[in-house]
């Protein structure tokens, strides 16, 4: 579907939601609105597709109720605003959208966390992504580094070869927020495999260290919980360049989830997940085992950490053998470890020992 | 027998335990006669000397207070017996550092001269510990207390100066207390002149000690014995040259006291034997009848018969079996609780106002109105409770509730835990009434001030010092009992409170974002704004009923507003019941069905959908803090459906209930939270009330 077809189809879709509640108040109803349930106990495997994505519990917004009272009309505020949008051919960032909301009165966002959601919210019910509503994140700049070409229409409708090892500086790729083909094209690469990495730090380690060629791998940095548009790329690089995607994170409940949400869909967004999600990609560490086995430096368990790892024990998306013996020996060693406590062994243990050990486990490196 | 105990019987070896070490090398009878020698009575004074503790006296700072609070316990006692309303003056000046002088004068009937000395000079002398009645004072110890105490730690005399009315001339005396033989020992005696004062009596005192304020000081004494006994007027100079007047709030004097008889129930034993050893009558029925309250000849005879004693056995010849017995037949005849008039509540318009004089400008959300129970007994003693509470407002929160705690109109300052009070409140569970209380016991936390008087004509204290009420069984029940009830009316404002608050957000729904969204909505598919009246009505579905007091020259006036948010049309009736006779006939509108002494019933016609009636009325002669919201109930309809009224007591038509406050206190219905009727949302999830359990963002 063209640019503008999917603008008008989604201006479309906020249409009926605003003619349903105009109809129910017409008729004297109370005006609700029903929505899938976003949390974790309503979440499914879907086999075909290999991802997690909503299931069948819904929660209705009531205008009988304060809070449901707001979120309608903060609904009717934000269709409005898309409307207009559209029409003028302007877009805005999920950023300006709350601070617009600063006009609307009692409309008005408490949060951009309240306003993000209620633009996902609306992708749920229409079906329409929020690039369809002309409302786009802020770049995040999540890096890539490695042998990999590919070409990019730049801002001025140039098209631009780059690859991603000889073209760019030491910080890397920057992955923009349109990754779809319309913007990225893939063109080749000698990688082998993709490893993806949670933090800054150990990057810059393995970029140092010269990892990607010694390995033929692409090195990305998640910059922490990825933004769509770099999990979208890595599922492309994934699918289409057939790249095998490893995960090798910081050893806490909260980097779990991190792996969880590229291979098997956030919670927040498993409306998306079959675009979104790598059904393949593997956990390279630092796993609780990892822990034990090289014996690294670590840190307690807080209360909130212990609580996230009982909260796991119950996410659907984690009933699995691995992670359910993962989580309950993290809760058992009652620590936790980050990618940098490796360096205990010295700088180069983690390309040199580490990573060969584990990829070598995972089938990926021979 | 275990060893120690047959020691005692055996005088020898009771001697070798006296004296273990002089055993060794003189002889025991010698020791024997030595000590006899030594053993002898002791003295009263002698015994308080050593013991000042018990007498209240045991820190400088107390002294001080206990000094004070005997004097103006004594002054007001001998005011009120003379039935004049007491005018009272506290004089406190440093003299040297660590030294003050105390002076406290009334305006009471005056001492003859002969019992001066006596009244201030001798422990144990005093006009009403035999007498059983109310009063701040019992054994007379008090106030020649304050002298001996005096005297021990300045070794100054005590100056009294008594004029009675109608003398031209007054007496003073100066005397110290002779605390070897307990006897007043006259320094100085003489006629005196006393200009300006008609009668009354004044005391300065020399006392070691020192003067603080704030919580537990003179002035917080003073004050709290203000707020119970508002006719009383004090002037109260401090040490540093202040002037504090606290008002007389009311001429009227508390009910006079009538002495009485002991009440039957609770006595013991050895009470009732030394009573009937005494005794000049010569039937137990007479004995009975005659030296016992509530006892009439038809009683005197059941309990006999219970006791299976014969009526006319002679109380003096009584065996301690037959007591006993007599005992067990009081215990299983129904008696009369005890009179009233032995006892003097403050009274709930007292209460209220006393409250307000606490609080000292703050404004509180609440005054439950106040308990007074009914006397009851311990140990053939009537007591009654009083409770009054304020909650809310611009009362601090985050705190445990004020105790304010009273025995005998006297303030209460001192070991608050042990009092039965404190025991009492800590015993009730304050959750149930809408209070924060950690597991049920213990003092509440919340923004408010509990206050609790117990009236007896023998108070239990814990010590001389009447500092505490002791707790014992039959008192603490009875003031869990007033608690619960004041608490009851509480809970059912809070309560109100709350429903209202909820109510308050669908107003706010209908009123402001329901429009909006329609006007949105209508904009957005370009339709003209739909009609809301069926959807505000669908979303609030109640009765909305509030009642405004607005007070000005002395009338209240009230107004009722019934809002019909409901889908239909609908018919039902209002009550409300008013305080006695203030409700003025000539402007009520509309006229109410039926008037029953002070409850007022309408049966409203048909009040449309989204229409308002208006019930107003105006009340005369009540102090502003007499009324301050209306108690408005509802008879039928769904009572769920009404917020602001409550559902009409079962007992609303039966007579004796018509007495406003004392019907809400016994009628205030045990309430369920009546959720209103929320129907299932789809999936029986609410979305609104969903938090992501887990959140991928670190």
């Amino acid at each position: 579907m063209k640019n503008e077809d999917r603008h008008h189809r989604a201006v479309d879709e906020l249409y009926k939601i605003a003619d349903n509640i105009y109809n129910q108040i017409d008729k004297g109803q109370i005006p609700k609105m029903s929505i899938p349930l976003r949390s974790k106990k309503n979440i499914q495997f879907a086999p075909r597709k290999g991802v997690w994505k909503y299931g069948n519990l819904h929660g209705v917004r009531s205008a009988k109720k304060m809070t449901g009272a707001y979120m309608l009309l903060r609904t009717m505020y934000m269709l409005e605003f898309i409307k207009d949008m559209v029409k003028d051919q302007k877009s805005s960032t999920l950023r300006e959208m709350y601070y617009i909301s600063e006009g609307w009165g009692n409309a008005k966002f408490g949060s951009q966390d309240e306003s993000n959601n209620l633009a996902e919210d609306l992708e749920i019910v229409t079906t329409c992504m929020r690039e369809d509503f002309k409302l786009r994140p802020e770049e995040d700049g999540a890096r890539v580094i490695g042998n990999l070409t590919l070409m990019e229409t730049n801002r001025k409708g140039e098209r631009k070869k780059i690859n991603l090892r000889d073209d760019v500086g030491d910080s890397g790729y920057g992955i923009p927020f349109n990754v779809e083909k319309d913007k990225i094209e893939l063109l080749n690469t000698d990688a082998k495999f993709i490893i993806a990495i949670e933090t800054g730090g150990m990057f810059d380690r393995l970029v140092e260290n010269g990892f990607d060629e010694k390995h033929n791998a692409v090195i990305l940095h998640l910059k922490g919980q990825p933004a769509r548009s770099t999990r979208r790329f890595m599922k492309r690089l994934n699918e289409e360049m057939n790249l095998p995607l490893v995960v090798f994170t910081d050893g806490d409940p909260w980097s779990f989830r991190i792996f969880s949400s590229i291979a098997y869909g956030a919670i927040k967004t498993a409306h998306i997940s079959e675009y979104l999600a790598t059904p393949s990609a593997m956990f390279c560490g630092i796993t609780s085992s990892d822990i034990v086995d090289y014996d690294l430096p670590t840190d307690k368990l807080n209360d909130k950490d212990v609580k996230a790892l009982h909260a796991e024990l119950s996410d659907p998306r984690f009933h699995d053998r691995f992670w359910k013996s993962e989580i309950e020996l993290m809760l058992e060693l009652g620590k936790k470890a980050e990618q940098q406590a490796l360096a205990k062994y010295g700088l180069d243990f983690v390309t040199d020992k580490y990573l060969p050990e584990k990829l070598t486990e995972l089938g990926v490196l021979k | 027998m275990p060893e120690g105990c047959r020691d005692r019987w055996n005088p020898s070896a009771a001697r070798r335990h006296q004296a273990p070490d002089e055993a060794l090398g003189e002889p025991m009878m010698d020791i024997a006669e030595k000590l006899a020698k030594q053993q002898k009575e002791i003295s009263i004074a002698e015994f308080f000397e050593k013991n000042k503790q018990i007498l209240g006296f045991d820190s400088q700072t107390k002294s001080l207070i206990t000094a004070v609070k005997e004097g103006v316990d004594n002054s007001l006692d001998a005011c009120e017996e003379a039935r004049i309303l007491p005018d009272i003056l506290v004089e406190i000046t440093e003299t040297e550092k660590g030294e003050f002088k105390i002076v406290i004068e009334d305006n009471g009937p005056g001492i003859v001269k002969r019992q001066i000395a006596n009244v201030f000079g001798r422990l144990l002398y005093g006009s009403r510990f035999h007498a059983i009645r109310q009063s701040r004072g019992q054994q007379g110890i008090g106030i020649s207390a304050v002298v001996m105490y005096s005297q021990l730690t300045t070794g100054k005399p005590a100056f009294i100066i008594s004029k009675i009315k109608g003398e031209e001339v007054a007496h003073f005396v100066k005397l110290v207390l002779d605390i070897k033989r307990n006897r007043p020992d006259i320094i100085e005696e003489d006629f005196r002149m006393w200009d300006g004062k008609a009668h009354g009596t004044r005391l300065e005192v020399y006392v070691k000690g020192r003067y603080v304020t704030g919580k537990q000081s003179i002035l917080e004494y003073l004050r709290a014995t203000a707020i119970v006994n508002p006719h009383v007027q004090i002037t109260f100079k401090d040490p540093m040259g202040g002037v504090i007047t606290l008002p007389r709030v009311t001429e009227e004097l508390p009910k006079e006291t009538v002495e009485s008889k002991p009440h039957p129930e609770g006595i013991e034993l050895g009470q009732l034997m030394s009573m009937a050893k005494a005794s000049e009558h010569r039937k137990l029925t007479a004995f009975l009848v005659n030296e016992f309250s509530r006892v009439s000849p038809r009683v005197a005879k059941e309990i006999c018969e219970a006791a299976m004693v014969p009526e006319n056995r002679s109380p003096r010849r009584m065996s301690l079996e037959e007591g006993a017995a007599v005992l067990k037949g009081i215990g299983a005849v129904k008696i009369m609780a005890p009179k009233s008039d032995c006892l003097t509540p403050i009274g709930e318009t007292l209460i209220r106002k006393g409250l307000r004089n606490v609080l000292e400008g703050l404004k509180p959300g609440y005054y439950a109105p106040p308990v007074t129970r009914e006397p009851t007994v311990y140990s053939g003693h009537p007591f009654l409770v009083e409770v009054g509470i304020v909650y809310g407002g611009q009362l601090p929160k985050d705190q445990q509730v004020d105790i304010l705690r009273f025995g005998n109109r006297v303030p209460l300052l001192y070991q608050q835990g042990a009092d039965v009070i404190t025991k009492a409140i800590a015993e009730v569970d304050w959750r149930r009434y809408g209070l924060e209380q950690r597991g049920g016991k213990g003092i509440p936390f919340g923004p408010g001030i509990v206050l609790v008087h117990v009236a007896s004509t023998q108070l239990p204290f814990t010590s001389e010092a009447k500092e505490a009420i002791a707790n014992l069984d039959p008192v603490r029940e009875e003031v869990e009992r007033a608690l619960r009830l004041c608490a009851r009316n509480l809970k059912t404002h809070l309560g109100k409170k709350a429903r209202r608050s909820k109510t308050k957000e669908k107003f706010d729904i209908v009123q402001i974002l329901l429009p909006e969204i329609a006007r949105k909505a209508a904009s957005i598919v370009g339709k003209p704004v739909p009609a809301l009246g069926k959807t505000v009505t669908g979303i609030m579905n109640v009765i909305w009923v509030e009642d405004k007091v607005e007070f000005s020259k002395g009338r209240h006036k009230v107004a009722i507003n019934i809002h019909n948010f409901m889908a239909t049309g609908q018919k039902f009736n209002i009550h409300t019941i008013l305080p006695g006779k203030a409700l003025d006939r000539k402007h009520i509108t509309p006229e109410p069905d039926s008037v029953n002494g002070d409850k007022l019933t309408w049966n409203l016609k048909r009040i449309a959908s989204t229409e308002v009636q208006t019930i107003t009325f105006e009340l005369v002669g009540l102090d502003q803090d007499e009324f301050s919201e209306a108690e408005v109930f509802v008879s039928g309809i769904n009572h769920a459906n009404v917020i602001g009224a409550e559902p009409l007591p079962g007992d609303w038509d039966l007579d004796g209930t018509g007495q406003y406050s004392l019907f809400s206190f016994t009628e205030a219905p045990e309430e369920e939270e009546v959720e209103e009727p929320e129907e299932e949302d789809e999936n029986g999830v609410d979305y609104d009330e969903q938090t992501e359990v887990i959140s991928d963002e670190e």
